[in-house]
């Protein structure tokens, strides 16, 4: 094992003390030490964006940041998103109910990158969510379903915010 | 369609809340105590002779557990080689893959040695250090050079640069020529690119010595395959063996190759008793798993005044890479689609298949159908231009009226099943999609953009595609005393909703409650035998083979509750988890107690003298290809200072049968066109002269992203298949088809005040900017 550091940091909520490998980017940290697998790696030079995490609520590639620099921070990973265990984000479920996934792997970046999104701009353009995802490469759904549940969500949490 | 419970509806997939949650399971997710990580050594050069292989000082670092080489696995390995060549008459000569490089490489990424330590950064920064000498060999990197006279050889030992050669035809083709009214010759290059599923490739593998079985985890799209590749090069039973495809990342086509690392990860987990990890890494991806590239076209279509084909024929060289990892099919594949939506009289292709010193060359999306489109799309454009004629009408003059299907064409598939094209009204959906572009409208656009000084095209293709390939794929339906329906496969699941596709077809004949359902796909352990997930062939093949095998456990679950309720099969229903009597809600019995009933208890006799177990395995037989077709419309505008193509419109119309859920076909039309557009306009895997690949991260290689993206409008034909019990027929690569082929001729439309013509995919910014200046210049 090469040079370590301890870390204190906040993942989805819960408070980690953590012996890590300078070396180690943050993803393989959250992956591999925490064992939160849900951020995924598509390729680790930051323009993929599937590793893309919130940090203290930005969006930010975890596979360009190293866990160190982690010390301190807050952050949320795509099992910290949904309420509760047995509920979804409106998010999850605009993208379940438009297939705005198919194999479902750079589906937790692009749910943090909408997440911080809509939550600066709750009534986006079709323009807006594309240029929002520019960042995060698909390359299944052709991002149509992408597009239609980042749309569809807004309104939902704008219904939510109204009610 | 009414009637049905589940079957044919949008219903939600089953896939999503684990994956919307962060709960999927994908190769790099699995973590097993006491894990090893594996990293390879690889050829830097794209041909070289490995003179010293030094890994003392690699194998003597901290944490580094094993550093192997061909020479330390040669003692475990049955066969050193991939064999893995579909079979062909074509072949001059066989170039399996070595498991490690064999004293020579071939191409850049070809793996040297496998590092295996604590973890993968310790086990990269050891593969830094593993000293290898090569002696520089010159490098064959243009499959047109390969061919030439005194070409440097891809591999040292072999006699030429041949892979293989063939030709398909029927018809007398050179007196038509020679008699010809018109023939009008093209030159095209094609070129395709990478997979770049977002998931790289992986592997897991471990040794239980309890039951001396090996496993291994993969990201393949072939299990059954990779089980007896292994079997093969391990020399192993096929007890002590099996694979798992975990949840997969994408595959789109190179996943479906068995790779020289998988037997690496494997081996190293068997010799060193401990699990082993390996997860490709993007660069790897581009240099190491397997691509579609170059294809040089020369061809010639004869046409009579009206436009009427009379012939084509023409000559083909294929970049095979420098193995052998799937076979000659992708040449094949591109040869024999080029003609086949419309009703071409004779037909002759010459093809070549040159190896170079490049990664090796296996089928991605589309598997050489949208080159083979492509060459046809663009011949009806040039003769429609050259006689003055529509491009859709001379489409309507040439395509194959509905009335003439099935169509039996002169020729046939690699399995020599002939070519029949079975279903489908090519001509309705391609006047569907000219109406949602306006098409007729669009000559007073362009004028009125030309006014304004801006440049737009409009182009359309047709295209059919062989699916639903054979020959078949196992499904058993077995409900055991919990009641639980369970469906397992040899089918892969790798983004395309298999498991909603499978669970959709059993629920419909087993009580309509796709939550009453399981399935599992992708282990080698739960059915003998499987094909996988390729050539759009899953909702075909184990699509059927689901139909009938639930159909037979229905009828049996039917007798065996008709005589625990005494009444009559006829009276009987299913509904969710209960067999009832219609009528008499109470009067029922549970899934769970039927086929307990049938489980067995020592001593007893079964009710009714049934055989024994609630199940039934179905291999529903296929040889024939089912043709899915459409039409792809484009609208397109393009900058001519920049090179950017900006879409106006993009329609695809196309008809893949019996559809099973709108909603997951939908995605996948969509989906393949995006990578279609990626083939027109952006994607290039580059290599330099020596081999070297040129192209080797996102920032070089540019895959399609949101802004990029049209809204692309469906338009939806159905024409069930006669070959199957479904009706359907493939989608999974019907978007990329056509795509190319539509794109271009838009952009060559919308060009045409410069007389730019375009005899290549892909056509990128800079090349546009090129073309116009290079048109211009010839105008001065």
């Amino acid at each position: 094992m090469g040079e370590t550091k301890k870390i204190s940091l906040s993942v989805n909520g819960k408070s980690y003390e953590e012996e890590v490998e300078v070396r180690f980017h943050l993803a393989d940290f959250l992956r591999q030490q925490l064992g939160l697998t849900g951020t995924h790696l598509g390729c680790e030079h930051g323009v993929c964006g599937a590793c893309t995490i919130l940090l203290n609520g930005r969006s930010v590639r975890s596979c360009l940041l190293l866990a160190v620099q982690a010390d301190g921070q807050e952050i949320t990973t795509i099992e910290g998103i949904a309420p509760s265990e047995d509920e979804m984000h409106p998010l999850q479920e605009a993208f379940r109910d438009n297939h705005g996934l198919q194999c479902g792997f750079c589906t937790p970046g692009m749910l943090t990158t909408l997440i911080e999104f809509l939550g600066d701009n709750p009534d986006p353009t079709e323009r807006e969510v594309r240029e929002a995802i520019s960042g995060n490469l698909c390359r299944c759904t052709g991002y149509q379903g992408i597009v239609a549940a980042a749309l569809d969500a807004a309104q939902r949490l704008r219904e939510a915010k109204g009610a | 369609m009414s009637g049905w419970k589940v079957f044919g509806s949008r219903v939600k997939r089953l896939e999503d809340p684990a994956l919307l949650t962060g709960q999927g399971r994908f190769v790099d997710d699995i973590i097993l105590p006491e894990m090893l990580h594996a990293a390879f050594v690889r050829s830097p050069h794209g041909h070289a002779k490995i003179t010293e292989i030094d890994v003392e000082q690699a194998r003597s670092m901290d944490g580094v557990h094993a550093v192997y080489t061909l020479n330390d696995f040669r003692p475990h390995l049955a066969n050193e080689r991939l064999v893995v060549g579909l079979p062909s008459p074509a072949y001059k000569q066989e170039l399996d893959r070595p498991t490690l490089a064999d004293g020579e490489v071939v191409y850049v990424g070809e793996p040297v040695a496998i590092v295996v330590a604590d973890t993968r950064y310790i086990a990269e920064d050891a593969a830094a250090i593993v000293i290898v000498d090569y002696d520089i060999l010159p490098a064959v990197a243009d499959c047109r050079a390969a061919l030439e006279d005194g070409s440097p050889l891809a591999h040292s030992t072999s006699p030429h640069n041949i892979l293989a050669q063939f030709d398909m035809g029927y018809g007398e083709v050179d007196a038509v020529f020679e008699s010809a009214p018109h023939v009008y010759s093209e030159s095209m290059w094609q070129h395709r690119g990478g997979s770049h599923s977002i998931e790289c490739r992986g592997a897991v593998s471990f040794y239980d010595p309890t039951e001396d079985l090996l496993t291994l985890y993969s990201a393949t799209q072939a299990a059954h395959t990779a089980k007896n590749v292994l079997i093969d090069m391990l020399g192993l039973n096929e007890n002590q063996i099996r694979v798992i495809i975990p949840d997969v990342g994408g595959g789109f086509g190179p996943k479906l190759v068995f790779y020289q690392e998988d037997v690496s990860v494997v081996l190293a987990a068997k010799l060193l008793g401990r699990p082993v990890k390996w997860t490709e890494d993007r660069r790897e991806h581009f240099i190491s798993t397997t691509q579609e590239r170059d294809q040089f076209w020369e061809v010639e279509i004869a046409v009579d005044d009206d436009g009427k084909i009379l012939g084509i024929r023409g000559s083909m060289i294929h970049d095979h890479g420098a193995y052998t990892a799937r076979g000659i099919n992708l040449a094949f594949n591109s040869a024999l689609i080029v003609s086949l939506p419309y009703d071409v009289p004779c037909y002759y292709m010459d093809v070549v298949l040159a190896v170079t010193n490049k990664v090796p060359v296996t089928p991605v999306r589309g598997a050489g159908h949208p080159q083979g489109i492509f060459v046809m799309e663009r011949l009806l454009d040039r003769a429609a231009r050259e006689l003055g004629i529509d491009r859709p009408e001379i489409r309507r003059r040439n395509l194959i009226p509905t009335e003439q299907l099935p169509f039996t064409k002169g020729l046939k598939t690699r399995g020599d099943a002939p070519i029949v094209l079975d279903s489908g009204d090519y001509l309705a959906c391609m006047e569907d999609a000219l109406g949602r572009v306006d098409f007729d409208g669009f000559p007073a656009r362009q004028k009125k953009a030309l006014e304004e000084g801006r440049y737009i095209g409009v182009g359309i293709a047709n295209y059919v595609k062989g699916t639903g390939r054979g020959p078949f794929e196992t499904v058993t339906v077995r409900i055991g005393p919990s009641g639980k329906i369970m469906v397992y496969s040899g089918a892969a699941a790798m983004g395309q909703s298999t498991h909603t596709m499978l669970t959709q077809i059993v629920a419909e004949y087993l009580g309509g409650d796709m939550s009453n359902v399981e399935v599992v796909t992708g282990d080698s352990s739960v059915v003998p035998m499987g094909i996988g997930g390729s050539a759009s062939r899953q909702t075909v093949t184990a699509g059927s083979s689901a139909l009938l095998a639930a159909q037979e456990v229905r009828d049996k679950a039917l007798k065996i509750a008709a005589h625990m309720l005494e009444a009559s099969e006829e009276d009987l229903e299913i509904e969710g988890s209960e067999i009832r009597v219609k009528g008499v809600p109470d009067l029922k019995v549970g899934l769970g107690q039927v086929a307990h009933a049938v489980a067995g208890t020592p001593g007893y006799a079964l009710p009714g003298g049934i055989e024994p177990g609630m199940e039934a395995t179905k291999n529903f037989m296929i040889d024939d290809l089912t043709f899915v077709n459409g039409t792809a419309a484009v609208e397109v505008e393009v900058d001519p200072e920049t090179g950017k193509v900006s879409f106006v419109k993009y329609v695809i119309v196309h008809d893949c049968g019996t559809v099973v859920n709108p909603m997951i076909v939908d995605g996948q039309v969509i989906g393949g066109t995006a990578h279609g557009i990626g083939n027109a306009l952006f994607e290039w895997m580059g290599y330099d002269e020596s081999a070297q690949p040129i192209t080797t991260n996102f920032a070089e290689y540019l895959l399609v992203s949101a802004p990029e993206m049209p809204h692309i409008e469906l338009g939806h034909m159905e024409s069930p298949t006669p070959l199957n019990p479904l009706g359907v027929k493939g989608v999974g690569e019907c978007g990329v088809v056509p795509a190319p082929a539509a794109i271009i001729s838009a952009v060559e439309n919308a060009l045409s005040p410069f007389g730019v013509h375009i005899d290549q995919v892909p056509l990128r910014p800079p090349e546009i900017v090129e073309k116009i200046q290079r048109a211009k210049a010839l105008a001065s």
